[in-house]
């Protein structure tokens, strides 16, 4: 399993750092839904999104844009490994109740 | 992008959090109850995965891009319930994070690409598991036509959701969406095959398939 785990990890941590920055950068589905039938104007960011730590994929401070999303994506990547773990493993030794 | 806040109307973001949350719950009891200790990287790895795939977006027609959502691919690996867990982990993290998806509408996004598509692919695996036994036959076609169908699916509620709250129309939303969507969904399938084909050729016994495999030896210690 560790083997497995870290090759598929690195996969991860690789195409989030790596690839991420030459994805397309056109509007996905719902985003040109949105613009097409015109209510992408009804959507905004909530109060506490105002200060997310990175906002829209853009690692803060970082002037390259290609650079500023593989860095965006490296750290995301892998505090999503860390709370998937965090969240599996404290939930299988929570104690039965009921 | 995912559902942003101001997309839906207060009573259909709140609604969507009440089957998102049930779905949620039961992952974690799942995770109490049946999840072994080895697996648990194998949930961390998956989310992992998924939230790499989705900043992946590839090109579909007319200046349009679509992205991975994951929920088919997590529901194989890890059964529906614990898929949901997933999705939620990985859209949490966007929403809180990078500020993708709303907050209020966190419910509907979890609800829209977790929950829906990995109860469908759940469904299709136990059905097919009746017929077919659990091979690798069975599995591929299901990562293939589960995945294409849980965008679609999730594409539909989406479209719900934005009706129900008076954004848009039915009948304007919901044919747009289902169109771009179904292409979108094909780059869905290869994903979830080409990921469930590499699990099937590394580590069979994670998705209750034996080994194939003329060099058991190497195969094991992967």
């Amino acid at each position: 399993m560790r083997l497995f785990t870290i090759l598929a990890l690195a996969l991860a941590v690789g195409l989030a750092t790596a690839a991420s920055p030459f994805a397309s950068s056109h509007p996905d589905g719902l985003e040109k839904v949105a613009e097409e039938k015109a209510f992408l104007d009804t959507g905004r960011l909530a109060p506490i999104q105002e200060d997310a730590p990175v906002p829209d994929y853009a690692f803060p401070g970082v002037e390259n844009e290609r650079f500023a999303t593989g860095l965006a994506g490296f750290v995301g990547v892998l505090a999503v490994f860390a709370i998937g773990y965090g969240v599996a493993a404290v939930a299988r030794r929570r104690p039965l109740t009921a | 992008m995912h559902i942003p806040d101001g997309f839906l109307s207060t009573e259909v973001a709140v609604a969507c959090f009440v089957p998102a949350a049930v779905a949620v719950g039961v992952g974690l009891r799942r995770a109490n109850v049946e999840l072994d200790e080895r697996r648990v990287p194998l949930l961390g790895v998956t989310a992992a995965f998924i939230f790499a795939a989705q900043m992946l977006n590839f090109p579909v027609a007319g200046g349009t891009s679509g992205h991975f959502l994951g929920a088919a691919l997590a529901a194989i690996l890890l059964g529906p319930w614990l898929a949901c867990l997933v999705l939620a982990v990985v859209l949490g993290v966007q929403a809180f994070v990078f500020a993708d998806g709303g907050i209020t509408a966190l419910g509907a996004n979890v609800l829209n690409m977790g929950v829906v598509g990995a109860l469908l692919v759940g469904g299709l695996m136990a059905a097919a598991r009746r017929v077919a036994g659990q091979g690798r036959t069975a599995l591929l076609v299901i990562s293939g036509a589960g995945a294409w169908l849980a965008v679609m699916a999730g594409a539909t509620t989406t479209s719900l959701g934005l009706a129900i709250s008076g954004t848009v129309p039915l009948g304007t939303v919901l044919p747009a969406m289902l169109g771009v969507h179904a292409v979108i969904a094909i780059g869905e399938a290869v994903v979830t095959v080409a990921a469930v084909s590499a699990v099937l050729a590394t580590r069979p016994d994670l998705l209750g398939v034996e080994h194939q495999s003329v060099r058991p030896v190497v195969a094991g210690a992967v």
